[in-house]
Order: structure tokens, then sequence, then C-alpha cells
């Protein structure tokens, strides 16, 4: 009785959905107050509605419900509770469920956030969100209805993968939704704007805290994915260029890319009709990606549920949204008027050049990840595209972005004179190279140039961010004031710049420096790797909650010193009879220890991997200012106050009045 | 060594055995040139088996057979181009994630650099057109130029204070 109880509430929130979406739209056509202040209440509604069908599958969850096929399939009465709870979004049905849910949770965010918002555009925003969220729950009830009962009701369930039973499948999926589908909320902004006609800076000003907030998660959706695949698939990789990773990466670079648009189109009245098509193109990106990994078109480590009829209907759902919105563009945009005017060289010359290359970028992660499809569904051969590529070109395309940061970052609205500028950057240039070589060459005997390069990118970035950063104090008497004078988001800028400089730095030293060692050892065997020296202490038998494990105790010891115990073990789920490998790992800011047992060799000896990860945590660590930055720039003080009154306030009237 | 561990061993290890293949001999070499080559290889290598992994990555039988034919390869003084052809040969393309340059890999290789060229030119041609329309740069000096963006500079800075 209980999960009809949800199907019906899926079934109500379809209908509030569909009242959402045309009420609202209608009544801001004709100007129709009531039917426009429909909008708020029925997304509320709906999201009530969303919330029970969510709570309703966690407690069949909870409870063992066996009788509803998607518990059957992926729970089990031996799994413990905790990721009873996450499976609920551990496959298909469940996770379009929390792409719904969270739909409506930015939904109501959008509701109760937006008082500054006129009544007419406000109702188009959430008419629209709406129109996605019909989308999605016809496409759960007619192809993927998580509440579908399964007869006769297996005594025992068929146990959730045990790849998933992690803390990562708890965080990892609800943070990368939240950046997937916030993006639905600069969508939903987009195509309110077109359809008023009116494409202002105020739209960029309303859009622009939602985006940056849905950048937010998503930068740590794909940061929290990159270091669960790290620790939890056994072999130390922390990025695959797997079609799942690329759709989650490309409606970040996209995302990137509109985050900086929509900061000059706000600042400066230009590109006003790029920053609309960025933000369709980054939510026709999540799109992609929820079709790409949930269609089955991919065969992939990730993607654990694959059906082609559901891919259809997603396609369908995709051309809709994307044609519809495009079809939409190409009749309003010719239209917009041109705003500010800038020169050549000045600072929206280089933030263009930058969304320009960022989208150069998403097409190419997108190129390789869709050719081997269309090569074969061409009947031409098939082939595979994988890291090798990917590295190759994507290297060479980021390089001028990681350059384009340092000099956007000095350079000057509106217009600039190139030699202050080299004055400025001269200095910072040549610090940036000393700083390249001097490290390279210290701490570093192979793979040199790669290296050097990676550095003086980093340097390069972090020192023009600082620079920038102190140019602000610069002329000031009292310097503390001015610290507090300057914008938050302004920090949130350096901050997250300086991220990405720490990113750069982890992924250049640990795809350059690893090592790894393949090795067969016995109880008392010791081998010296990297400096350290790993002793096998002992192998011994531990049982958790519903997997029997071999666990190989290894001491690590440097300079005669133990410095820690690692434990990795082959754990063998009991349901599913799968094995799988638990890393043992020390992290360190400047490098990893990672070992993970292999197999058994002979009746004394085991296999095992050693690896060496130097500044490997810099990767997330990166990610995570970035996260930070973002979140200071979307709490900014004037969009904060922007609730409670909204006058046009001087920047505006300068950017609208030149 | 405990009594438990003794007990179970036998028990864990037929379950293990039985699920995986238990060859997972570590491979040496006396030459650091040739593992270096292995290991490159087998990172570009995809296993066949398995969803999206490499050779390098996968525990699955065939990798362990494939890792191990590559070995012997190399050890025999086979060249890299000597071991893609003959996986190539016997798997196909597939088989490299490091897909050959040839008639159906050429929109792969260059689409990126050709899109770059054609977003850049596009780019430049939108920027020129309308900083040259219709607006007049006023008659200043350098000096006064300064101090006018430092006017704008400080009437932003207060604009956004009082905000």
């Amino acid at each position: 009785m209980i999960p009809e109880l949800g199907h019906f509430a899926l079934i109500m929130a379809l209908v509030m959905a569909i009242t959402q979406s045309i009420f609202p739209l209608i009544g801001a056509a004709n100007g129709n107050q009531a039917w426009m202040a429909l909008a708020k209440p029925v997304a509320r509604l709906q999201f009530l509605f969303v919330s029970i069908a969510l709570a309703i599958l966690s407690y069949s969850f909870l409870t063992n419900d066996f009788s509803v096929a998607y518990v059957a399939h992926n729970s089990n009465s031996l799994l413990p509770a905790i990721y009873r709870f996450s499976a609920v979004w551990g496959s298909h049905e469940g996770s379009l469920l929390l792409w719904v849910f969270i739909l409506s949770l930015w939904t109501i965010a959008v509701t109760f956030f937006s008082r500054g918002l006129p009544n007419y555009f406000l109702a188009r925003v959430i008419a629209v969100m709406g129109l996605v969220s019909v989308g999605f729950l016809l496409f759960m009830l007619f192809t993927s209805n998580p509440f579908d009962r399964l007869f006769p009701t297996p005594a025992d369930g068929g146990d959730l993968n045990p790849l998933l039973q992690d803390f990562g499948l708890i965080i990892h999926p609800p943070m990368l939704y939240m950046g997937y589908v916030g993006f639905s909320v600069a969508f939903a902004f987009a195509i309110a704007a077109l359809l008023g006609g009116k494409l202002d800076v105020s739209w960029a000003k309303w859009s622009r805290p939602w985006t940056t907030l849905a950048w937010m998660f998503l930068t740590l959706g794909i940061a929290l994915g990159s270091w669960w695949a790290y620790y939890e698939l056994g072999w130390g990789g922390w990025w695959f260029w797997d079609p799942v990773e690329n759709a989650s990466f490309m409606p970040w670079l996209i995302g990137t890319a509109l985050i900086h648009s929509l900061a000059a189109t706000e600042k400066r009245d230009v590109f006003k009709n790029w920053t609309i098509l960025l933000a369709i193109c980054a939510f026709a990106l999540s799109l992609l990606g929820t079709f790409l990994v949930r269609s089955g078109v991919l065969t992939s480590v990730h993607a654990f549920a694959t059906d082609p009829e559901r891919g259809v209907f997603i396609l369908i759902l995709l051309s809709f949204f994307v044609g519809g919105s495009l079809l939409l563009y190409a009749i309003r945009a010719p239209s917009t008027k041109s705003g500010g005017q800038f020169k050549l060289f000045s600072r929206e010359t280089f933030l263009l050049f930058n969304s320009v290359l960022l989208l150069v970028v998403m097409s190419t992660v997108l190129l390789g990840t869709l050719y081997p499809l269309i090569v074969d569904a061409l009947g031409k051969g098939k082939l595979s595209v994988g890291a090798p590529y990917f590295n190759a070109v994507f290297i060479p395309l980021m390089t001028p972005v990681a350059v384009l940061i340092g000099i956007g970052a000095i350079v000057r609205w509106k217009q600039d004179d190139a030699s202050r500028v080299w004055q400025q950057l001269r200095l910072l240039l040549f610090a940036s190279i000393f700083i390249g070589v001097t490290a390279g060459f210290m701490f570093y005997e192979v793979h040199l140039f790669r290296t050097i390069a990676g550095i003086i990118a980093a340097s390069w970035v972090t020192l023009t961010s600082l620079a920038a950063f102190k140019a602000r104090l610069t002329n000031k008497k009292n310097k503390l004031a001015a610290l507090q004078i300057i914008p938050r988001s302004f920090y949130g800028m350096t901050l997250a710049h300086i991220g990405f400089a720490f990113c750069i730095i982890g992924i250049t030293i640990t795809s350059q420096h690893s090592v790894d060692l393949h090795e067969r050892m016995a109880i008392g065997d010791s081998v010296e790797f990297a400096g350290y020296k790993f002793v096998l202490d002992k192998m011994h038998v531990v049982s958790g909650e519903n997997y029997q494990a071999t666990e190989a105790v290894v001491n690590v010891f440097k300079n005669k010193r133990q410095i820690t115990t690692l434990r990795s073990q082959k754990r063998i789920y009991a349901v599913r009879n799968m094995p799988m490998t638990e890393a043992g790992i020390d992290s360190g800011l400047m490098r990893d220890l990672y070992i993970s047992l292999g197999e058994p060799l002979d009746d004394k000896a085991w296999s095992f991997r050693l690896y060496h990860k130097p500044f490997v945590r810099w990767i997330w660590l990166g990610a995570i200012f970035m996260s930070i930055g973002g979140m200071l720039a979307a709490t900014d003080r004037r969009y904060r106050l922007k609730v409670l009154k909204h006058k046009t306030t001087l920047s505006d009237k300068l950017a609208t009045s030149t | 060594m405990s009594a438990l561990f003794r007990l179970t061993l036998p028990f864990v290890f037929f379950l293990i055995v039985n699920n995986v293949c238990a060859y997972d001999e570590p491979v040496k070499f006396n030459n650091i040139e040739h593992e270096e080559r292995y290991q490159a290889l087998i990172e570009e290598i995809r296993c066949l088996v398995c969803q999206n992994q490499s050779l390098a990555d996968s525990n699955a039988d065939l990798a362990q057979d494939l890792r191990k034919e590559v070995y012997d390869m190399i050890v025999a003084g086979k060249q890299d181009e000597q071991i893609i052809t003959f996986l190539v040969e016997r798997y196909g393309d597939f088989v490299m994630y490091r897909p050959p340059l040839k008639e159906n890999t050429w929109l792969l290789w260059f689409g990126p650099f050709l899109l770059l060229s054609l977003a850049l030119i596009i780019a430049i041609i939108v920027i020129r057109k309308q900083s040259s329309s219709d607006y007049t740069e006023p008659d200043m000096d350098d000096n006064q130029k300064q101090r006018l963006a430092e006017l704008l500079n400080e009437e932003l800075g207060k604009g956004k204070d009082k905000e």
C-alpha cells in the first residue's frame, strides 16, 4: 500500500508540474496576475509531492520491502542501513527521482529567494523549470517507475553493487546532481529572458548567483567522484576520461565559461546573446550527460543501468528542450541590441577568448566521447578513444586558458594599454618562469619539460591573481579598511583562480611523477620503494556486516622509523559473491602512499601493487578552493541585499548608459 | 599467524580463486627501458572484456594473458610499433586507446584544432566589428586617461559599498 502512495505522489507531482508550467506561462504572456501568482504555491506543492515520493522510496529500502522491484534489485537484508538509504539513488529509477527532487529543491529555492524579481519574469522562470520537471516525471512514470511491484515477492534482494557500498555513493551523486540540475535555473532564467524579449543587464544580475552556486556544486561533485574512484577502484587513478566522467565535465567547462561571460554581461552589458547561448548549452549538456549515462549507449565503468527504450525517451526530451530553446534563441537573439563598447585590447576580449576556448575544449571532449559511437553507427569500424587521445588534445587547448586567466586578471574593462599591461605582467612572467625552472631542476629528473611547463602555468595563474588583488590595495591609506571594502566576489574569484593553479600542480606532478611497483610479498617480506620500506606484517581475515575480507597489514618505514601502517583488503561480498579491493592509503599534502592487495600467488605469497603519488591531494584541494571561491562569489553582498531593496546602482547606470 | 587465520585461510582462498584468475605474478625486467615501454604500452591497450579499462588497470583473465603476451614480445626484442601492429591485426583498432591517424579518425584528431581556429577567427571579427562601430575615443592624453580610470574605479568602489 505504501509504495502505491509513492506512485500516487509522483502522479500528483506531475499534475503540479503541468499546472506550474502552463498557467504561469500563459499568465505572463497576457498579463493575467492570478495565473502568474499560481507559479509559487504550485511549485511548492510539487516539491512536497516529490519529497513524499522520495521519502516513501527510502522507507521501502529501509524496511526491506522487496515487493518493490527497484528495492529488490538494489538492496538486500544484509546491506547496512546507511547503504540501504543511499541505495535509493544507486541505480536508474532512484537517481531519476533524485534528479527530480533536486530540480524541485532548486525551484522552491527560486520561489523563496527571488523577491526582487518582477512577477512576469519569476512566473516564466518557474514555468520553465516546471516544464523540465514534467519531462522527467513523464519519463519516470512511463519507463522507469521506482515503485513498480515485483510478483512473486522474492525472499531477499539482489544487493547493491559492492562498488557503490561506500561513503562516496552517499554524497557524490546528490552533489553532482545539485550541479547538473542547478544549471536548469540558469537555463530557466535565459529562456524567461528570451520569452520576455528583453535581454538586459538585470537578467544577468539575477541569474549570476544561481549559476555560480550550481557551478560550485558541480565542481565539488566532480571532485568527489574523482576522489571516490581514486580510493575505491583500487588502482590509484583519479580521472579516466571515461564517458561518464566526461558527461559531468562538459557542463562544468561550459558552466565555467558561463559564469565568466555572465560577469561581463552584468558589468559591461556585453556578450548578451553569447551568454544566453552558453546557459542553454550548459543545461543541454546536463541533459546529454543524463542521456549518456542512463540510456545505455555507452559501455563504461560507471554505467550501471542500460536500457535502449529509455534512451529514445531521453533523446526525445533532449531534442525538445535543446531544439525548442535554440529555436526561441534564433527568433529572439537577432533583435538584441548590442550593449557596451570595448576595444580589442580589453578584459572583455580576454574573457571572450577564454569562453571560446572553453567551448572548444568542451567540443573536443564531446567529439572524443561520441566519436566511437558515431563511427560505429556509420559502420566505419570500431575504435576506442581513451586517455591518450584526450590528454593529447586537452593539454594544448587548456594551456592558453591558463595564460589568458593571468592577462584577464590584470587588463581593465573596456580598453587598456598593451604596454601598461606588459609592464605589469613582465615581472610576473619572469618570476613564473624562474619558479618553474628552478623547482623543476631542483626536485625532478624525468619529464622535465612538462613538469616545468605545469609549474610555470600554476605560478603564473597564482601570481597574476595575487597581483590583481594587490592592485586593489594600492593607493589606499588604510589597508585593513581597504580589505573590507573589496567585495566578497573578488575574494571568491581570487581564491578560485588559485584553486585552479593547485589543480594544475596536482595534475602535472601526479601524472608525471607517480611511480608504482607490482611486487610479490609473503609475510615478513620487505620492499624498498620510492624512499620507503614496506614490510608485510600480517595477513588476516576480517568480517564486515555483509562481506568477508582478507586484510594485508603493511608497515611503512622511512629512515628506519615507522611512519604508518597501511591496510588493504580483498573483500568478497556475500550476496553477489563479487571481489572488491580496498586500497590502503596514507595521504599527505606532498604525497600519497597507496597499496592495493592483489591475488594470492601460492600458499604463502600475494601480489601487491604499491603506488607513490606526489601532490595528488592538490587536485581535490584545488577543487575545494574553487568551490569556496564560488560560494563567496554567489553570496556577495549585492546579491544578498538585493532581496531587501533593489535600486539601480551606479555600476548599473554606468554599464547601461555607455 | 593466528589460529583463526589458519582455519579460514583455505576458505578465503577458495572464494578468491573461484572468482578471478589467480595468475597475477609480478613481471620483472632486467632492462629499465623495457619496463618503461611495457608500462606505457599496457596503459594504452584496452582490455577487451572489461567495460572501459586498460590492461594496466584490469584484473580480468584476458587482460592478464594479454599483459603476458606484451611482456613476452618486449623481452623478445619487438618494437612498440610491431607489438601494436600485431594487436591491431588480431583485435582491430578497438584495442588501442590512442586511435590511429587514418581516414576515419581524421576529424577526431584535427577537428579540435580546426574548430579552435574557426572560433578564434569569428571572435576576432566580432570584436573588431563592434569596437570600430560608432564609438570615438575622447581626445585625452595618457595622464588624463589614467586619472579618469582612477576616478571611475573609485566611484565604482564607492557605489558597491553603499549598495
